[in-house]
């Protein structure tokens, strides 16, 4: 068996102290394994958002660990640990959050700008991202001129843009009317299934979970049911796949 | 992210919220602009000052007058007579002597044998009692004396030649039309005459040439300044019938001392000279007060333009507050996606060092432009008695000064929204329900 590429083990994370104390994970562990899909499905309030923030390097468990492809992460720290989140995750949040002002290149462009990579490289390669989102055509556009279906394709573009392992999606559907949401789940999953991006989608909507590999059911900070999909194509695979 | 794309960025940003910015950046210039303005006023008057002190003296030379015996007891009632003391020639501040002792040969070599001094040499002062041009209209004139080193400063032609043995004379520009000359120019190479009467009533006139034209400035009278053969020759024609005794005393000598010592060796040297008896003045002492109030002045002016920078400073503080306060989200996002909280804090302080600079460029541009045209608006009606003087006057390196004094104070008042912005976490910012 491959080593899983995050795996949590017993994370628990409270916020507070004393009285106040509130744990929004009670002791989750979880191993993804690189190329799958994986939804993280539960009510509002259940901590899937604490759990994916966790999973992505952003927030440290209060106790408990996790292992980006076996290596603890707890000795990540500064320089290492920003290169780790900048070349390794990509997000997609329900709320875009695009700068309104700027156009959708530099946009797309930003995740470059921050790890350092020249103007004519990332101009290149924010625009062929685009290009495969079917969106060069708007790279001039103000980010506050598109819509919805327009600006969540940008968000994949810019969380694709440098290439990573893992695409992280928080309600990547939220915002988006049932046809364009659809749109936005079909370029998620192909982009997990032809480059072999692992991703894991945060979610409360059951339709969008059935079309992942695996469903993680979460409840009050704790994980209550892993449902494996039957049509579910083998991680192995798809290494494999990537492989050749 | 590289330090181009950091700058690029910030100057980007500085933008995004316009009127805020310019609003801020309004507040800055005016702190630059009066800055810029006191600024060049110090500059401008002290360097008429110093091209004055250049025009009285040169600044390796101190006068020289030796004390009276009984001039110490000055306040204490009716001074005794004394058939050998020369009423001071020189105006003195109050408390200081104004009789002074006659300075003979034999105190000439006395000086000189001082520590620390190069060359004693005593003024040979002289009372004209005309200037004459062509047979023209006598004119009454005072006599100035003239050191090697010292740079008058001319309307036309040069500086005596302290070397020549020719007559040659500069005389003050306010005789130029009356003299019948057209203008300064005109006057050059013209001879002039200068009479002195001797101790037996004999009038002797002497000719000399016009090498220069002095302009009036601050602390010169109008007198023609002779070279030293003139002057010579004046005197000797002046001292004509003194018997020897008379001869050999001067009310004042000049000492040269090097040039290179720094100002503590000059007043060690001047402690010496009280010391063996006499009183001294440096041509820069003479001027001292005078820039002391200047600089006095200048320096209260510019604490008016500080406080207006300090309250400009609240308002980067306020601008870059709002910023981080409105793009939290996007401060998340780039942590996010891997920025480090050190290029957080410089995208901030670097967009507030920007806004400082356009604010300092911008109000020190229209302060020297400003500043060129009061001057010149000036200089040719209040201040035409004064030429020479440019009233407000700018140095690059002062200019360079104020523009990087305020960045740093921009930069200063970035750093706490720019800390504000480093320390946001990442999961906070991006939360939402
Ligand atoms: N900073 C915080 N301080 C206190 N409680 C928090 C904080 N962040 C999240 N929580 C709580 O933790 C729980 C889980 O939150 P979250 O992971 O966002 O839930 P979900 O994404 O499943 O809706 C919620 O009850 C929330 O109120
Ligand atoms: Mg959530």
């Amino acid at each position: 068996m491959t080593t899983p590429i995050l795996s949590a083990r017993d994370v628990r994370k409270s916020y507070g102290r004393g009285a106040n104390k509130f744990d929004a994970l009670k002791g989750v562990s979880l191993d993804i394994r690189e190329g799958e899909s994986i939804a993280i499905i539960g009510k509002s309030g259940s901590g899937k958002s604490t759990l994916m923030h966790v999973l992505a390097l952003l927030d440290q468990p209060t106790s408990g660990t996790v292992e980006l492809a076996g290596h603890d992460t707890r000795s990540l720290t500064g320089t290492a640990l920003n290169r780790t989140r900048n070349k390794t995750f990509g997000f997609v949040f329900q709320q875009f959050f695009l700068t309104a002002n700027a156009s959708v290149l530099e946009n797309v462009m930003l995740p470059l700008k921050i790890a350092g990579v020249g103007r004519s490289e990332r101009k290149r390669r924010a625009l062929a991202a685009l290009e495969q989102l079917e969106l060069a055509d708007k790279a001039k556009n103000k980010a506050v001129n598109l819509s919805g279906g327009q600006k969540q394709r940008s968000v994949i573009a810019r969380a694709l843009v440098n290439t990573p392992r893992v695409i992280f999606a928080d309600e990547p559907t939220g915002n988006l009317d049932t046809a364009t949401g659809a749109v936005v789940e079909d370029i998620l999953f192909d982009l997990n299934r032809e480059h072999g991006i692992t991703l894991i989608i945060v979610t409360h909507d059951e339709e969008l979970a059935a079309r992942c590999d695996r469903r993680v059911h979460i409840r009050d900070g704790l994980i209550v049911d892993v449902v494996e999909a039957a049509t579910a194509t083998p991680a192995t695979a798809t290494a494999e796949e990537r492989a050749a | 992210m590289k330090s181009v794309d950091l700058v690029g960025s910030a100057v980007g940003n500085t933008f995004r919220s316009k009127t805020r910015t310019i609003l801020t950046i309004l507040a800055i210039f005016v702190g630059a602009f009066t800055l810029t303005i006191t600024n060049g006023l110090g500059t401008g008057i002290n360097r008429y000052i110093d091209d004055t002190v250049a025009a009285m003296g040169a600044d390796d030379v101190m006068t020289v007058t030796k004390v009276a015996e009984n001039a110490a007891d000055d306040g204490d009632g009716p001074r005794e007579y004394d058939p050998d003391a020369i009423a001071g020639a020189q105006e003195g501040p109050p408390g200081t002597t104004s009789v002074v002792a006659p300075i003979s040969s034999a105190d000439i070599d006395e000086l000189a044998g001082i520590d620390g001094v190069v060359r004693a040499q005593p003024v040979k002062s002289v009372d004209a009692d005309y200037l004459v041009h062509d047979g023209g209209t006598k004119y009454e004139i005072g006599i100035g004396g003239f050191v090697a080193g010292m740079q008058l400063q001319l309307a036309a032609g040069e500086q005596p030649d302290a070397a020549a043995s020719d007559f040659e004379v500069v005389i003050p520009d306010a005789y130029l039309e009356d003299l019948g000359f057209a203008d300064a120019d005109a006057a050059i190479g013209e001879p002039v005459t200068l009479a002195v009467t001797d101790a037996e009533r004999t009038q002797h006139e002497l000719e000399a040439t016009i090498v220069g034209v002095s302009e009036a400035s601050l602390g010169t009278s109008a007198s023609a300044v002779p070279n030293d053969a003139l002057n010579d020759a004046l005197f000797d024609a002046q001292s004509t019938g003194l018997d020897a005794s008379e001869l050999d005393s001067y009310a004042q000598a000049t000492v040269w001392f090097d040039p290179a010592s720094p100002a503590d060796e000059v007043t060690a040297l001047q402690d010496r000279l009280t010391d063996e008896g006499y009183d001294s003045t440096t041509v820069a002492q003479q001027l001292g007060t005078f820039k002391a109030v200047i600089d006095g002045i200048v320096l209260v002016l510019n604490a008016f333009a500080i406080i207006a920078l300090l309250a400009a400073s609240f308002g980067i503080v306020n601008t870059l507050l709002m910023s981080v306060q409105e793009r939290t989200r996007e401060i998340g996002l780039m942590k996010a996606m891997g920025m480090g909280s050190g290029k957080v804090f410089g995208l901030f302080s670097l967009e507030a060092v920007f806004i400082g600079f356009l604010g300092s460029a911008i109000g020190a541009g229209l302060g020297i432009l400003a500043g060129t045209g009061i001057s010149s608006a000036l200089g040719g009606a209040l201040l035409a008695d004064l030429p020479g003087l440019t009233l407000i006057a700018f140095d690059p390196v002062s200019i360079a000064v104020i523009i990087a004094v305020v960045m740093g104070v921009a930069f200063l008042a970035g750093t706490i929204p720019a800390i504000r912005a480093a320390r946001a976490d990442p999961v906070e910012s991006l939360r939402y329900e």
